[in-house]
């Protein structure tokens, strides 16, 4: 589905990204993980469209695209990121739509909004993610696992295949991440191809089939997980291995 | 609504005029001219902006208003040039905070100075009681009554159903609470931020245009004094109906209630005795108790 060829970026003198190769095809999980200033950012920016690469070429279904944000979200490109963008004082239903409000018509001329439409489809894509997720309930008043479901729920309205997700997991209870968890699983079982950014290598090992590890901007890893573990992967990240 | 009513209940009991339908008739077309302004201040709020120019766009609404009738023009046009005159001072606060993104504060606390500037420029500093042929219209429009009730009021009450219904069931008013929520996230959803902004002063403006024209019949003149420190009251009236001041909250009757709640306390006042210099007091430490109830019934103690 995804490939990036030789991707580079660099800001200035500054190298980013180089030379790096990445592919991911529907309904796989990819674990992209690297200390900060790695690269992850910016290779999630590069795919979402907000980065240009500076060198490379970036793949979907085998024909090279130019990706904006625009064109990434027409290709079925969505990303969540880290600080989830949700308005507290609306409903889940209203930030699902923020937006992309359904309306109808009243007496064939006056557009309303069709609050039990969006109520309705909202709670279906909660169920769908198996989310506790009440569609009426106030952002405001959520755990951090139901915040990620809106947010994960208003990527999945334009039914995306591919879905970049930011630190999902940051600043969230064990227990919340565990439902993250299985929102991502649950993707995954629907075929919606996802990299996951993650600081935490649990995470990464429980719902990830690959691990991709950056370090200053190269891939020094990508294997599957089941051939890794969580010791190499954190002495890739840190340099006490090369690359693997 | 609860307060007012409660108010409206104890003060019929202590005092003897106050339910006299004369009496009620009075509150009710005072609290009308801010009530419509409320309507429009409140959609401001809630995008997490003020409009402190609503008092001195009233004056200059009216003043040209007044002008234009003095003039021998009939009443649809003059009332077309007051609403003019604020539609341009709307569209001016509203580029400036929604495109330019100026601080609200600063944009409508400037535009409060020039209006009122205007005013007595195009008016000369003279008070205007000559409204041409038309006249008896203006005074029949904003002094008239209805089936027992003051013509403003019959208009405030058709603008809050269709305020109400509009924050209800328009995408420009779920915007609006969205914008005051969280601006970024608003904007990354794709929705057109700056233009939002723009339609709500805009509409602030237009709303106390419109009151202007109203109140001039019901005075019978227009000095360039219209609506000086009205502000003040038309933001509380908003706040005190629940609208928050950091945005993202606002509902249209809550914006009437506060307007009522106000000219009650303003009205039991003077039934009381109580010297009328106490009135800015009472309207300031209201808003004041309308946050601090605010702050408790969330139940916590951050500054929002």
């Amino acid at each position: 589905m995804l490939k990036l060829r030789s991707v580079g970026m660099h800001f200035g003198a500054v190298e980013a990204l180089v030379d790096v190769d990445l592919e991911l095809g529907a309904g796989e999980v990819v674990g992209l993980m690297g200390d900060n200033g790695a690269g992850k950012s910016t290779l999630l920016k590069i795919v979402a469209g907000n980065f240009a690469p500076t060198s490379g070429r970036v793949l979907w279904d085998a024909a090279e695209v130019d990706l904006s944000p625009l064109s990434a979200r027409e290709l079925g490109i969505e990303a969540v990121y880290q600080d989830l963008a949700l308005c507290d004082n609306l409903s889940a239903a209203a930030n699902v739509f923020l937006g992309r409000e359904l309306s109808r018509r009243v007496l064939g001329v006056l557009p309303v909004l069709d609050h039990a439409a969006m109520r309705r489809k909202a709670a279906e894509l909660f169920a769908q993610l198996g989310s506790d997720t009440r569609a009426d309930d106030l952002v405001r008043q959520m755990s951090g696992g139901q915040r990620q479901a809106v947010a994960i729920a208003r990527a999945l309205l334009s039914a995306p295949r591919l879905m970049l997700l930011d630190e999902p997991t940051a600043a969230i209870s064990v227990r919340q991440i565990a439902e993250v968890l299985d929102l991502i699983r649950g993707l995954r079982a629907q075929g919606v191809g996802i990299l996951l950014i993650s600081h935490r290598m649990s995470d990464v090992f429980a719902v990830a089939e690959r691990v991709v590890v950056l370090r200053r901007g190269r891939k020094v890893a990508d294997k599957r997980t089941a051939e890794s573990s969580p010791e190499e992967a954190t002495a890739l990240i840190t340099g006490a291995i090369e690359a693997a | 609504m609860l307060t007012v009513a409660a108010l409206a209940g104890v003060m019929s009991l202590v005092s003897e005029p106050f339910a006299s339908a004369d009496n009620i008739f009075n509150v009710s077309r005072n609290f009308a001219f801010i009530g419509l302004i409320a309507l429009g201040q409140t959609a401001v709020i809630a995008t997490g902006g003020i409009d402190l120019s609503v008092g001195s766009v009233m004056g200059l609404a009216g003043i040209v208003t007044g002008l234009v009738l003095g003039s021998g023009q009939p009443l649809v046009l003059a009332a077309a040039a007051g609403l003019g005159c604020a539609l341009l001072c709307g569209l001016v606060n509203g580029t400036l905070v929604g495109y330019l993104r100026l601080s609200p504060f600063v944009v409508t606390l400037g535009m409060l100075s020039i209006a009122r500037s205007l005013a007595l420029v195009v008016s000369n500093n003279r008070m205007i009681h000559d409204f041409g042929p038309d006249e008896d219209l203006v005074l029949a429009l904003g002094g008239g009554r209805f089936l027992g009730l003051a013509n403003p009021v019959w208009l405030l009450l058709v603008a809050a159903l269709g305020a109400a219904a509009w924050f209800r069931y328009s995408r420009l008013a779920r915007h609006v609470l969205a914008v005051g929520g969280n601006e970024v996230s608003t904007r990354l959803a794709g929705v057109p931020v700056a233009r939002v902004k723009l339609t709500v002063y805009v509409l602030s403006s237009l709303l106390a245009g419109a009151s202007a024209i109203l109140m001039i019949g019901w005075l019978g003149a227009v000095t360039n004094a219209l609506g000086q420190g009205y502000e003040l009251r038309v933001i509380a009236s908003a706040v005190i109906g629940g609208a928050n001041l950091m945005g993202g909250e606002g509902g249209a009757f809550g914006a009437v209630a506060g307007a009522a709640l106000i000219e009650l306390i303003r009205n039991s006042l003077l039934l009381l005795g109580v010297d009328p210099y106490w009135q800015g007091a009472f309207v300031g430490g209201s808003i004041i108790v309308a946050m601090l109830v605010e702050r408790v019934r969330r139940g916590r103690g951050t500054a929002g």
